[in-house]
């Protein structure tokens, strides 16, 4: 079952207005898979990750075609877009902590989906409060706004966050901008630890993280498809596609 | 030599060290200190552009560091001053208006004859009787507090369910086109509404409710809903618009439907405004005049059913200041009426104040 492919992208176009980001691409993620995606900005990675959880819905104008398949459903059909995205954890590149405690930040999520029980509450909150390293930081204080919590620990209450509603898809999109290597590592030993029970999609810059943690990897540019394949080839001295090798090794880019 | 670009791009070779040098002296001192050191014999003018000049043109970066001129420095000092002021504006006015208000019913309070628990506690009122001069307001409080009680029932959860629907569940030329007619809505002058109330509500009640006037409790609530439903609409949406949008997406992304965004999210982000709402609409109840003068029937009487008809502090003021004898005792207690009406908006902001505190530290 681990290799099965969990999402398909089958020629997704995305354009913004006139201007298309995403020129048809298609490529399928793995069940259990940490799937990295590195490229410069305005390649596209975000607006990615916003097709397959419908997030795209928000922002007027957008033309999306080409399909998005997660288990077997078309996201851009389903009936119940809410499901969907309670399938799928997603962690922004700006942390947004909502206006409320760090407990009920955590608890969103599973209260939305119906959980009002609070001993089962308590323990999803301190489990992924846990998994994204900031337990230890806030246990003395989970009645205190989140919104008030430093950038860094913002990102990692979105991240624990994200796990609150046991996703089975996990969007990372650069999570690590604004926390320091020491936490970025422990988190990164958390998301080996998850893999086992849901894929994560890791949008990246910084490519060392990709090739520590990723299992296959795309290399997005300019809305296309550049090169995507096991991360051993992606980041060796050979990958496929001469641009690839420069990007990685900063050369260009 | 060395202005602008003639000199730079010649001999940048020359320039580089030189740039090198200067830098870290710059960083640590200002402007003044360094300039003897680098071009000494120089006239001032030229001492305040030669340097930056050559350094920034052996950067490679712009050719001159702006600098602002005199008359932009100065105007924003104006500018803070005169902001200073508008805000220092506000206290002084309010301060004003209640000194002068005060001022004017002041003497009463000395005078034997009035009481001031009979002011308050009483609902007699008769200031123009030979004999028996009774000077009592409950009646008229009880008014105050019926007909904006009623409104603000009717008007509060109509109001923030509109801006909810505006601001989150609408969209396109269906808000443009309710956001006019709302804003149209509360263009209306309150005399208009009193003659709506006067005329077809008052017809309305009657006839349906059977009750024996029009005018009454009922009737002034519901003008007053209607025209505080506009204000609490528009500021409320304002309030949920100035919710950032990044909490919507991120609160959408975790599976909440748009009802519980709005219940979860929105509503506990945007509660400072939307209170603000709110009170700007109790604000408009218990300060409206003409309105409810002419929809709640004029009585002085302590109601008991929304058919009875009321007498309010406002309305009473304005029906009767003008046939009062300046600095008569008559005179100087529809002044105090008005510093009443003062303290109880005062204590009214006040409690909603306290609120939000309480709200927000929680």
């Amino acid at each position: 079952m681990s290799t099965a492919a969990q999402i398909v992208v089958q020629d997704l176009r995305l354009a913004y207005g006139h201007k298309e980001v995403l020129h048809g691409i298609s490529f399928d993620i793995r069940r259990n898979e940490i799937f990295g995606v590195i490229g410069p900005a305005q390649s596209g990675k975000t607006s990615l990750l916003r097709c397959l959880n419908r997030t795209i819905d928000f922002t007027p104008d957008t033309r999306v075609t080409g399909s998005v398949l997660v288990d077997g459903e078309d996201v851009r059909q389903t009936r119940n877009v809410f499901a969907l995205r309670r399938k799928i954890g997603m962690v922004a590149p700006l942390p947004v902590g909502l206006p409320m405690s760090i407990y009920d930040n955590v608890a969103f999520a599973p209260r939305c989906a119906g959980m009002s029980r609070k001993s089962e509450l308590d323990g999803i909150v301190e489990q992924c409060l846990r998994q994204g390293a900031l337990w230890d930081e806030v246990k003395d204080r989970l009645d205190s706004l989140g919104t008030k919590l430093s950038g860094g620990q913002q990102q990692r209450l979105t991240i624990a966050r994200a796990l609150s509603h046991q996703p089975e898809i996990l969007c990372l999109d650069e999570f690590s901008i604004a926390i320091d290597p020491v936490t970025t590592m422990r988190i990164e030993d958390v998301l080996k630890e998850l893999r086992r029970n849901m894929t994560i999609i890791l949008v990246t810059n910084l490519t060392q993280q990709a090739r520590r943690l990723a299992d296959r990897t795309l290399f997005l540019w300019k809305g296309a498809i550049v090169e995507l394949d096991r991360s051993e080839v992606i980041f060796s001295d050979h990958p496929g596609n001469r641009q690839t090798y420069e990007y990685v090794n900063g050369i260009f880019g | 030599m060395g202005d602008g670009f003639g000199g730079g791009p010649a001999s940048p070779g020359v320039l580089n060290p030189k740039a090198e040098i200067r830098k870290p002296k710059e960083i640590r001192k200002p402007k003044e200190i360094r300039k003897p050191k680098a071009e000494a014999a120089s006239k001032l003018g030229r001492d305040m552009s030669t340097p930056q000049t050559d350094r920034a043109v052996a950067d490679g970066f712009a050719v001159r560091r702006a600098t602002r001129p005199a008359w932009a420095v100065l105007g924003e000092r104006a500018l803070e001053v005169l902001i200073y002021l508008c805000g220092i504006s506000a206290i002084v006015f309010v301060l004003g208006i209640f000194f002068f208000v005060f001022k004017e019913a002041f003497p009463i309070l000395g005078n034997k004859q009035f009481s001031l628990s009979q002011f308050l506690f009483s609902e007699q009122w008769h200031p123009t009787s030979e004999l028996n001069k009774r000077y009592g307001v409950l009646a008229m409080i009880a008014g105050t507090f019926s007909v904006t009680a009623l409104a603000m029932v009717i008007a509060v959860p109509f109001g923030l369910g509109a801006a909810i629907y505006l601001s989150e569940f609408c969209s396109g030329r269906v808000k443009e086109t309710l956001k006019v007619v709302i804003e149209l809505l509360a263009a209306i002058p309150s005399v208009v509404w009193g003659f709506i109330g006067l005329t077809v509500m008052s017809r309305l009640i009657v006839k349906y409710t059977g009750a024996p006037v029009g005018v009454n409790v009922l009737n002034g609530g519901i003008i007053l809903a209607l025209m505080s439903v506009p204000i609490i609409v528009s500021i409320g949406e304002d309030a949920l618009k100035a919710v950032p949008d990044s909490y919507r997406e991120a609160g959408l992304a975790l599976g909440a439907t748009r009802w519980q965004l709005v219940w979860r999210v929105l509503l506990p982000a945007g509660k400072t405004g939307l209170l603000a709402a709110v009170l700007l609409g109790v604000g408009r109840g218990v300060g409206e005049t003409m309105a409810v003068l002419m929809a709640t029937g004029h009585a002085v009487h302590i109601p008991h059913s929304p058919f009875d008809s009321v007498r309010t502090l406002t309305a009473n003021i304005a029906a009767e200041l003008g046939e009062a004898p300046a600095n008569s005792d008559h005179y100087q207690v529809l002044f105090l009426t008005g510093v009443l009406l003062f303290l109880m908006t005062f204590v009214v902001n006040l409690a909603a104040d306290l609120i939000v505190r309480g709200i927000r530290r929680k």
